[in-house]
């Protein structure tokens, strides 16, 4: 038996041959299930470090239903919670709280005859406290920052989509849909050589969506395409002169080169598959509008 | 004055009600506004339908009244009443309507182009023949000149 056990010990775990002697006797001493453990050994020795645990019956015996023979503190001991005291492995955040920031800092004085240094506290008392403290807030449930909130696209509004704008400078006009960004407005290109559309922004309240579409399954959108790209660019330098106050610096937009080339690039994947749709160019160049005996109630788009 | 009647083997359009668009054949008169109809062909159970939602059709089948749904569908296909129906223009107006009103607006876009070029060859031919025309007309004048 023990040349056995020596063996197997060896054949399991070399890294745990020495540990493995007193853990054995361990579990021989708390689980019931004695002989499991050696037999298993001799059969599988590989298996033996994954072992199933198996859980002690209830130690405090039912008297009536909801009350137990044994009190808190004697159950405590009868299941020697005194040996069985676990604590959670540290966390990455608990190992960075541990270093804590230096309180006070020593700083050189001038002067003669001043001492030279000063230790100074790093962050100082409150100079002054309010009369009144600020009144603690209700709590709100479910109130949530733009950034938070829940985006949704329409079903019908797909990658390829055409749609129809209806508002800004391009309104009538039927452009591609390209994707959605994180602020949930749509990615839309004309495509510029088309109808004079750019890579822009298009509201999907705002847009009307066609069920035709072309296929941009293999297009690559350039990943800096964000809503940071397209946002507006707003520059006023405080300074104040009494003469021209109302002179923003950027009246007029200027087109810049990265426009120019993510435009040309993405344009250029989109043309190829455009082309081969028979009139969908020319449709593209149109633009949508309403006469007499049209009711936007009654087409379908 | 009237050229179509209720009669039985009339077949009649729907234009009304659960199961309008089919066609029926009038097996039977029930009372002045009811007729018992049967469109075996046609998905429609027999039941009784006042003529008011009936429209009556050009094609009449021969069967004796109150015959049953079997022999109203051996008529029927007999007859061949589904594809005469087909190409009757009433029926390719009603297509041509559904298929209008599902257009979509690339499919507008297509069918105005469409228009656009057939309306321009038309003109185009039109004008050819006014100036044959003028220029007969001009030849005859120099003439008795």
């Amino acid at each position: 038996m023990a040349g056995e056990k020596k063996a197997g010990e060896k054949k399991a775990g070399e890294k745990k041959a020495g540990e493995k002697k007193p853990a054995q006797k361990k579990a021989e001493e708390k689980k019931p299930a004695d002989k499991k453990p050696v037999e298993k050994k001799a059969g599988q020795k590989k298996v033996r470090e994954k072992k199933p645990k198996k859980y002690h019956a209830s130690r405090n015996p039912v008297l009536a239903r909801g009350i137990g023979r044994y009190s808190r503190s004697a159950m405590y001991a009868r299941k020697a919670l005194y040996k069985r005291k676990y604590t959670a492995p540290e966390t990455k955040i608990e190992k960075k709280k541990k270093e804590k920031p230096r309180a006070t800092i020593i700083k050189p004085v001038g002067g003669d005859k001043n001492g030279g240094s000063r230790v100074v506290k790093v962050r100082k008392m409150p100079r002054y406290y309010p009369t009144e403290d600020v009144p603690r807030k209700l709590l709100s449930h479910g109130k949530k920052p733009f950034s938070q909130h829940k985006r949704r696209l329409r079903a019908s509004i797909t990658p390829g989509t055409v749609l129809i704008l209806l508002t800004g400078r391009h309104r009538g006009k039927r452009v591609v849909f390209l994707k959605q960004l994180g602020t949930g407005l749509l990615l839309v290109t004309g495509p510029l050589a088309i109808n004079r559309v750019p890579l822009r922004r298009a509201h999907q309240k705002f847009v009307i969506a066609t069920s035709t579409k072309v296929d941009i399954s293999g297009v690559k959108i350039p990943k800096h395409l964000t809503d940071a790209y397209f946002k507006k660019k707003k520059l006023r330098k405080p300074k104040h002169q009494e003469g021209e106050i109302f002179d923003t610096e950027k009246e007029k937009y200027e087109l810049t080169e990265q426009r120019k080339t993510d435009q040309k690039a993405v344009d250029s994947q989109i043309l190829a598959r455009i082309k081969k749709v028979p009139q969908l160019r020319g449709y593209l160049r149109s633009t949508f509008c309403l006469s007499n005996g049209v009711y936007p109630h009654k087409l379908v788009f | 004055v009237f050229k179509r009647f209720v009669e039985i083997g009339r077949v009649a359009f729907i234009s009304f009600g659960r199961h309008a668009g089919k066609l029926v054949a009038i097996v039977d008169v029930i009372d002045q506004n009811r007729a018992l109809v049967d469109g075996p062909c046609t998905g429609v159970r027999r039941q009784a339908m006042p003529f008011k939602c009936m429209q009556l059709t050009d094609f009449v089948i021969k069967f004796p009244h109150s015959a049953r749904q079997k022999c109203v569908r051996r008529a029927w296909e007999k007859e061949n009443i589904n594809e005469k129906w087909a190409a009757t223009r009433w029926a390719k107006k009603i297509e041509a309507r559904e298929k209008k009103a599902k257009m979509t607006d690339f499919d507008r876009y297509k069918v105005m182009k469409a228009k656009r070029m057939r309306n321009r060859i038309i003109k185009h031919e039109i004008k050819k023949l006014q100036k044959k025309t003028t220029k007969k007309v001009k030849k005859t004048e120099k003439k008795e000149k």
